[in-house]
């Protein structure tokens, strides 16, 4: 598990590091916050679906729907009703809870690959939902919808991209919080217990159906807030904006951060920004300082490291690194090493599922 | 007299500078820059699917590349190289506003050119405004990127696709008696922009459309939509669609032996990759409008520009298909930017760029069909303005009657 005691520091360091913006211009760019923003929200994102996939046992290929749910309901909300941009993060979160759970509902009867093609299903429809003459007055229709950045309130002497990177991080602490006590409680073990092996779970007196639709629930709210901070962000939302890829790269970063990890989320979300952005660089360098005469995609890059961490790490970058530090720890003292590998395993360690 | 020059060039521009209220580096001999030139250099930034699905427009991207490799290769533009940056957005909007940052805010390039895509595009288009960055010769034609009151960073290339639609209404009403006209129509802004110039070119013949069906680009095929617009009884077929879809709707009403007169939308015009794949039989007679020369176009052969580009083709851009339209466009779009950065001279401010791009007096660019200039103004935000009709015969396009200027103001 994550050790407590980086949480704080790690905190404070992520709250003051954009206010040594006047200091250093060049490192701590306007560009850079923005960047940091969208991983953050990738991260709450990713989260989301762990939630269902790693600690619930439910494979979705299907979030970019929720996740685009909950952007138009944040876009049509700001657009229409001129409501501030931070009221539409509930309203979001509940409609994507609404709708996660009458999806959940059907999928009940659905398991593994089956589940993953329903949610596939669902993927694909809804950009060309959003498209239907019917919601056209709406949505937007290919067209989209065009917002406004979040203003920076109260006169605060920050820029634009500071404020956003604020407004994320709070709520992704908030929700980080949130997961975790979710996942610290009753409810919580009844979850893993279902994923774990749901007969014996409904032997004890589980409700598997509630805890599995309501996980389904919860975890759309998670991607839909994602999805409602990506709105205020990159200020405009259009069908385009979501398609399948896009769950396509919410379930790397799921199994690259670490399936059925809190950190390996955040990890997953820094993940698929990262190489998403560095891929063309990398192929640029390929092809012209190595002289490979091939084209390197962002999805070929994806693919090669997919394929290097799962022979190498195959419990995700949080599992492996884990996995390092419980090694040098046992060769540093040898004598704990008995209690290191006692019955109660780590929950980074035991909570990996394909 | 050479003294007298500079002075007042000087002074001009000083003044324009105190007009405009903008941040300009004034280095010696009156030269001036924004972020993104230098006595060196100039970075043009640009964004272009090269990955996901719409990837095919890579094409486009790749030719831009090999154009200003060559342009540096013959000593640049008044002595400058010009360092061409472009991202890969996988035509995802979030991805192009990341990419635009980047390009605006790290790589401080001077301007964007020819960034891809309607959504793309839309995505960024506020951005760019705010940070009074010139946004020029984008790559979609939709009607809203001459909008130089609103949006005067922004500049759009081809002929906008709302005008074409009223331009083909028009030779409809004149030329077919007693039309009743079924339409096909991609289901985006696109086929959107199309049908409603062409709804404002019927006016109030607007009722004489009979049937009007849609597809989605993620359709396999469109022969059901023709088998019901054949039904209607329709003597009019107006295509709006991409070349995939363009051909299948043109095959498939010649294999139910529905032969109405058949308009067909500009970006569908490719012999190669529309005409051919619908059979040549099929498409006898089919009307479109034209801006630049085709590449598989006979009568051009032993055209100046169309044998300039053919050996430049062979020489920088080998890799790519010299039958393919996209090759044109590319060239001739960066042509213009190219002449757009070279009356700039030595005032290479984010001001001048757009000045100098809002300054063309039927200036004739390299590929244009002979006879359409391009003429831009403070006001008139739209470079190209005219097209020239054509009928299909035989395995290529014959242009016919005379350039048509539309002014949509």
């Amino acid at each position: 598990m994550f050790p407590k005691k980086w949480v704080l520091p790690l905190i404070v360091l992520a709250f003051v590091i954009p206010l040594l913006r006047p200091w250093m211009p060049e490192v701590v760019s306007n560009y850079r916050l923005f960047l940091v923003s969208t991983m953050i929200i990738a991260s709450i994102a990713v989260l989301g679906l762990n939630l269902l996939t790693g600690f619930n046992g439910q494979i979705s290929l299907g979030h970019s729907a929720f996740y685009a749910v909950g952007a138009y309901t944040a876009a049509i909300l700001m657009d229409k009703l001129d409501m501030p941009y931070y009221a539409t993060l509930p309203i979001s979160a509940a409609v994507c809870y609404v709708v996660g759970w009458l999806f959940g509902k059907p999928a009940l009867k659905l398991e593994g690959h089956y589940l993953a093609l329903a949610t596939f299903a669902l993927a694909l429809s809804v950009p060309q939902i959003l498209k239907y003459k019917w919601l056209e007055d709406l949505t937007g229709g290919v067209q989209g919808i065009v917002l406004s950045k979040p203003e920076v309130p109260f006169g605060l002497p920050l820029t634009e991209d500071q404020w956003l990177y604020y407004y994320c991080l709070v709520v992704m602490i908030v929700l980080y919080w949130a997961a975790n006590n979710i996942l610290n409680s009753r409810s919580g073990r009844a979850m893993m217990a279902i994923r774990d092996y749901h007969i014996a779970a409904d032997t004890m007196g589980i409700n598997s159906a509630r805890y599995k639709t309501v996980t389904f629930g919860i975890s759309a709210a998670y991607t839909g807030i994602a999805g409602a901070l990506s709105a205020s962000a990159i200020a405009f939302v259009a069908p385009d904006s979501f398609s399948f890829f896009l769950s396509i790269k919410f379930l790397i970063g799921l199994v690259v951060g670490g399936v059925g990890s809190l950190a390996g989320s955040v990890v997953g979300g820094i993940f698929y920004v990262l190489v998403d952005n560095s891929a063309q660089a990398l192929s640029t360098f390929v092809k012209n300082d190595l002289g490979l005469q091939f084209d390197l995609s962002a999805y070929t890059v994806f693919g090669i490291l997919l394929i290097a961490l799962m022979y190498m790490m195959p419990t995700g970058i949080v599992g492996g690194v884990y996995a390092i530090v419980q090694g040098v720890r046992r060769v540093r003292r040898p004598a704990a090493s008995s209690s290191a590998t006692s019955p109660v395993r780590d929950v980074a360690a035991n909570q990996q599922r394909p | 007299m050479k003294k007298t020059n500079r002075r007042t060039f000087v002074a001009g521009a000083s003044a324009a500078a105190l007009l405009t209220g903008s941040r300009v580096a004034f280095a010696d001999s009156g030269k001036k820059y924004s972020d993104g030139a230098s006595d060196t250099e100039i970075k043009i930034g640009h964004t272009n699917p090269y990955s996901g699905p719409a990837s095919s427009y890579g094409v486009i991207g790749k030719t831009l590349q090999a154009y200003w490799k060559s342009v540096n290769e013959s000593g640049g533009i008044n002595g400058r190289k010009v360092n061409f940056i472009t991202y890969d957005d996988g035509y995802s909007p979030p991805k192009t506003v990341e990419m635009v940052r980047k390009l605006v805010e790290e790589d401080k390039v001077l301007c964007c050119f020819n960034t891809l895509g309607t959504p793309c595009n839309t995505a960024i288009h506020k951005y760019m405004n705010q940070k009074k960055v010139p946004q020029l010769y984008v790559a979609t034609g939709a009607s809203k990127w001459g909008d130089p009151k609103n949006f005067p960073w922004t500049m759009g290339y081809q002929p906008d696709y709302h005008t074409e639609g009223v331009i083909y209404a028009k030779h409809l009403l004149a030329n077919v008696k007693d039309p009743k006209i079924a339409v096909i129509m991609q289901n985006d802004d696109f086929g959107k922009d199309y049908w409603n110039g062409f709804k404002e070119g019927l006016g109030k013949d607007a009722g004489k459309v009979v049937k009007h069906v849609t597809y989605e680009t993620t359709d396999p095929t469109v022969d059901s939509q023709v088998i019901q617009l054949k039904d209607s009884g329709a003597n009019v077929f107006f295509v709006i669609a991409i070349p995939k879809f363009a051909a299948q709707a043109m095959r498939k009403a010649g294999d139910l032996g529905w032969k109405p007169a058949i308009y067909l939308n500009n970006v569908s015009s490719s012999v190669t990759s529309a005409m051919k794949p619908a059979g040549f039989d099929n498409v006898q007679g089919v009307i479109t409008a034209l801006y630049l020369m085709d590449p598989t176009d006979k009568q051009f052969d032993s055209h100046p520009d169309m044998k300039t580009w053919v050996e430049w083709m062979k020489k920088h851009n080998a890799e790519q298909s010299l039958q393919d339209a996209s090759n044109v466009f590319a060239y001739s779009v960066a042509s213009l930017m190219h002449e757009t950065l070279k009356k700039c001279g030595d005032n290479l401010t984010r001001e001048n760029v757009m000045r100098q791009a809002a300054n063309f007096q039927k200036f004739k660019l390299p590929l244009l069909l002979p006879g359409i200039t391009v003429s831009t103004s403070p006001t008139d935000f739209y470079p190209i303005q005219a097209v020239q009709l054509s009928r299909f015969k035989g395995e290529t396009w014959e242009l016919f009657g005379d350039i048509m200027h539309a002014e949509s103001s």
